[in-house]
């Protein structure tokens, strides 16, 4: 391709976004239609990327490179690979329905759709970005449209949301800073990402702080601005309230490609860059994935509140994220140089962000239709809507199982994946996992009968069926949910490469020699 | 060289004398009603010698006046910083109406002279100079804090600044004599060359007991903890303006100051031209130094959190911002000089345009206290943009330029080794701290109720002038090669020739 896809990819937002604050207050629709016009072209060009991308090469692809602060060699750099593709596509996706999703707001539009569009430049540099500075510019850049889009468009607790998630992710990316200011200085002065693979792992375990090695210090700083966007537990504390008090279409893109962010630095750096550390670290990981399933899916069975439980849901499933993503100590010789299972949980891992990504979309997309019909999500405060509502109910029938699990729906791929992966190494940690399956069919499955089943609430015998508009925005996602869920194969035919080389590279750690 | 001769070198420092004396004569014709008229004297006076500065060679390394100043790129880079920010203070001056129909004559005669003090601060490499420069600087400061003499809180802040500045200077002249004791000669150059062929472990005791009390003096100038206690009341009872030009100016001349006294007196004889300098031993000057940096970054910003007055909040701010810059110096490296230099360059463009801002509100609406900031985003959106611009980069979020600040200053901390990452981590933290007060002024801009119903929109001058702070703040955050370079090119010291 002989134009700058990816470059194009980042920056049709940020064209938007400014067409929007020239224009006049009162343009509310033409506002509208600029974003879904550069959100549109942003899908078209990472369908366009998809298909001109080549499963089969190694690396990346589609690579640009240009000097910009040359005394300090930081280039602008980007490329994609299997790990970053099915990103691209999500959030470009996520993006284009979120527009839709937002189509009522009428407090200071111009302000929303700009700032929206500015966060998906800036999700999208995340996932582009190969030089490690431009990447923590990426970072730290989406956390200032974040905070307004909570702040002004949120709900009645929306302030203290907002500054909680900043000053959280904030408190995250600056521990990450000296990392990659460590990274940046043991490694002979480069942010090159590609260079950093091949440099950093001999290159850190010479420096020391305080007697712990290079390696631990900056792979726990790395993961600790990760572990926070993920989240994992201890660090989840900001994300239900966020979900909760951001509006609806912003809750979608914190779940659906945010959230993403903090497995995704995990698995572009902490793994391949520190791989020594990665090994140390993977039983651990193991654990806190562990507990995210199990805390998850106990704090979602707790709440009243469906947004809620919807967010307490997302920490679970990134727990199985992080499970697939313990497996990769499988490929050493230590644990029996299991490669099979080693790539069952890294693809897992990667399938089950991308499956994440879609069926929370839907979750939180489906809690809003109801909270705006009836301006609550007390779960306790319906009932039998489903004969008022009958085409919300099949819907919200559909996504609620596939948020549990259910076989031939594409979480239960991607969760079973995980577990097949990490059962040869973390045998125990595995089998308590399940209980966490056991966790998510309750909450979803109680909710569903409270809400939809039993004697209709006469409060709402008039509420209104969910609308063509709607019910738009679902069906692309619907079908990838069904369609993934039944033939996963081209996409784990696009990360499946990728993988291979991540895992290849923590196996070369000397921890995993046997 | 003689002070014949080096009065050739001296042009752009003559031509501020001819401008201070020109508007003191000025000032004799005009009415009080016409005294602002000053001021357009002093900005053709500062743009003269701006322009002589400029086209001086930015190379030439010499000492001036029998040894007592010296001239190089190092002094040459913060002269342009002073005049900059001394410009931008005489334009802000103008359009605030906390000092309408005043006499405004001296005022401007004032900042004028107050800038040749700066200057003399960085040039100076002699122990009276330094005094001196230093004092001028001190008295005008006095005067000018006290300048809206009809209000109590002017007088305060006067009358504390006058208590603490003469109190520090007590004590660093203590700390002066007692290193004219040891040594015998007042020239740092010669000092050092005796600190560094004598053997003074016997003596380490008054070596060590001079260097804290000179560093309490500059502490004061500077506002590090635990010296800054004059720092907000005199913040908030001075006008604003030269609040504005305090919590800047000075504040750079004190560390340019600082960073040549400790290179010249305690690092070897080649400072700053190697990658690394050595320090004199038995003196851990490094260690008091860093721990002065936590101590005053954990102190500005907690106080800061508390703080209802946007100028005592950007009071509180500029101490915390002086223990980040501080970081920088006890490195013993290039790197952590240039980190300071960049800095400072970085952070005379927002920390003059949030006060700038909070001058423009203060004279729309009457108020200092950050909750009376509510819904001001929403009235007039070009102030609560550049607002929110300023506060990004005082906290240190890309794009802005207060994060390639900070940057520069955390990659020279991580860079001089893995012993200093301890002051690193403090330092990240802090800004996570910082955080949460300077966002909470946007908060209150953007998500608060609306206290003000009619829209608002700035005069052009002022639009124009924020527009002038506003860029940089921004075009820096996003290309800042040229700075690099330039700051780059700044960092040679004058070495004598033994």
């Amino acid at each position: 391709m002989d134009f700058n896809i990816l470059s194009w990819l980042i920056w049709t937002p940020v064209l938007g976004a400014i067409l929007i604050v020239i224009l006049p207050k009162n343009r509310m629709d033409l506002i509208k239609w600029i974003a879904v016009f550069f959100t549109g072209i942003q899908l078209l060009l990472s369908i366009l990327l998809w298909f001109n991308f080549d499963n089969n090469i190694q690396g990346f692809q589609f690579m640009e490179k240009s000097p910009w602060i040359p005394a300090f060699n930081i280039t602008y750099m980007l490329g994609v690979d299997g790990l970053s593709l099915p990103m691209v596509g999500l959030t470009a996706l996520l993006s284009f329905l979120c527009v839709f999703v937002s189509w009522n707001i009428d407090k200071a539009p111009k302000g929303y759709f700009s700032l929206f569009l500015l966060l998906d430049a800036g999700m999208m540099g995340v996932f582009l970005s190969l030089d490690f500075f431009l990447f923590y510019i990426f970072w730290e850049v989406m956390l200032l449209p974040m905070y307004f889009l909570i702040g002004i468009w949120g709900g009645p607790n929306r302030e203290y949301a907002a500054i909680k998630f900043f000053l959280y992710t904030l408190f995250g990316s600056v521990l990450m800073l000296i990392a990659v200011l460590a990274l940046y200085f043991s490694s002979g002065r480069t942010f090159d990402m590609i260079e950093l693979m091949s440099t950093a792992p001999t290159a850190l375990s010479q420096i020391s702080w305080w007697g712990f090695s290079g390696v631990k210090v900056v792979w726990l700083l790395l993961f600790i601005g990760f572990a926070i966007k993920v989240p994992i537990f201890p660090f989840h504390t900001w994300l239900p309230l966020a979900h909760v008090e951001a509006p609806t279409a912003i809750s979608v893109i914190l779940a659906g490609v945010l959230l993403k962010m903090g497995t995704y630095g995990i698995l572009r750096i902490n793994f391949p860059m520190i791989p020594d550390g990665t090994v140390w670290f993977a039983g651990i990981l193991a654990f806190l994935a562990l507990i995210n399933i199990i805390w998850g899916g106990m704090c979602a069975l707790a709440q009243t509140d469906l947004k809620k439980m919807v967010a307490y849901s997302s920490i679970n499933h990134m727990g199985y994220v992080m499970l697939g993503m313990s497996a990769v100590v499988a490929a050493g010789s230590k644990y029996g140089s299991n490669i099979a299972a080693a790539e069952l949980g890294m693809n897992g891992a990667v399938l089950q962000m991308f499956n994440h990504g879609t069926i929370t979309a839907m979750l939180f997309i489906l809690v809003g239709v109801v909270y705006d019909r009836a301006h609550h999500r007390d779960i306790n405060g319906f009932g039998g809507l489903a004969s008022k509502t009958p085409i919300y109910a099949a819907i919200v029938a559909l996504a609620w199982f596939a948020g549990l699990g259910l076989p031939g729906l594409s979480g239960f791929i991607s969760e079973a994946m995980t577990f097949l992966g990490a059962f040869p190494v973390y045998r125990n940690i595995v089998i308590l996992s399940t209980i966490g399956i056991l966790l998510n069919a309750a909450y979803f499955l109680t909710s569903y009968q409270k809400i939809f089943l039993g004697k209709l609430n006469e409060k709402y015998k008039d509420l209104p069926e969910i609308n063509r508009r709607e019910i738009l925005i679902l069906v692309p996602l619907a079908i990838l949910v069904i369609f993934l869920g039944i033939y996963p194969t081209p996409l784990i035919d696009i990360m499946k490469t990728t993988m291979s080389e991540i895992i290849f590279r923590v196996e070369a750690s000397e921890l995993l020699v046997k | 060289m003689d002070n014949i001769q080096s009065i050739n070198f001296f042009i752009p420092e003559l031509i501020l004398v001819a401008t201070i004396a020109f508007c003191l004569i000025i000032d004799f014709f005009l009415s009080k009603k016409n005294s602002f008229n000053v001021a357009y004297v002093a900005l053709i006076g500062i743009i003269l010698s701006g322009i002589s500065l400029w086209f001086s060679s930015p190379l030439i390394t010499t000492s001036l006046f029998l040894n007592s100043i010296v001239l190089d790129p190092f002094s040459r880079i913060f002269k342009f910083i002073f005049l900059i920010s001394s410009f931008i203070t005489i334009l802000i001056s103008l359009d605030t109406s906390e000092l309408k129909n005043r006499s405004l004559g001296e005022y401007f005669t004032l900042i004028t002279a107050m800038i040749l003090g700066l200057i003399l601060m960085t040039s100076s490499v002699d122990l009276i100079m330094i005094y001196l420069s230093i004092e001028l600087v001190s008295i005008i400061s006095f005067i000018l804090a006290g300048y809206l003499r009809f209000k109590m809180i002017s007088n305060e802040a006067a009358i504390k600044y006058v208590i603490y500045g003469a109190f520090s200077s007590g004590l660093m002249l203590y700390g002066f004599s007692l290193l004219y004791g040891l040594t015998g000669t007042t020239k740092l150059f010669e000092m050092n060359k005796v600190l560094f062929s004598h053997d003074f472990s016997h003596i380490n005791l008054s070596l060590i007991v001079s260097f804290l009390l000179i560093i309490a003096g500059l502490g004061y100038k500077i506002a590090i903890a635990p010296f800054h206690f004059w720092t907000p009341d005199v913040y908030e009872g001075s006008p604003t303006p030269i609040t504005a030009f305090f919590s800047v100016a000075p504040k750079a001349a004190g560390f340019a100051l600082m960073v040549r006294f400790l290179n010249s007196l305690f690092g070897d004889v080649n400072p700053l031209n190697s990658e690394n300098w050595v320090s004199i031993e038995g003196v851990p000057w490094q260690a008091i130094l860093l721990l002065l940096s936590a101590l005053t970054m954990i102190i500005g910003n907690l106080i800061a959190i508390q703080q209802e007055n946007v100028k005592r909040l950007l009071a509180y701010s500029s101490i915390a911002h002086a223990g980040y810059i501080l970081m920088g110096i006890p490195l013993l490296s290039k790197d952590g000089v240039f980190a300071v230099v960049f800095y400072i360059i970085v952070y005379l463009f927002m920390q003059l345009g949030a006060f700038y801002i909070s001058i423009i509100i203060a004279d729309k609406y009457k108020t200092e206290k950050i909750e009376d900031y509510a819904g001001i985003g929403w009235q007039s959106p070009f102030l609560g943009i550049l607002m929110s611009l300023f506060m990004f980069s005082l906290t240190g979020l890309p794009p802005t330029a207060g994060f390639i600040g900070k940057f520069y200053l955390f990659a020279a901390v991580i860079n001089a080794g893995t012993q200093y990452y301890w002051i690193a981590i403090v330092g990240v933290l802090n800004s996570v701290i910082s955080l949460y007060y300077y966002m909470r002024i946007v908060k209150v801009m953007y998500f608060n109720e609306k206290n003000i119903q009619n829209s608002f929109v700035p005069s052009q001058f002022s639009i124009l002038l924020l527009l002038i702070l506003g860029i940089p703040t921004i075009y820096f955050g996003v290309q800042w090669t040229y700075i690099h370079e330039w700051v780059d090119s700044a960092l040679k010291f004058f070495i004598p020739n033994f």
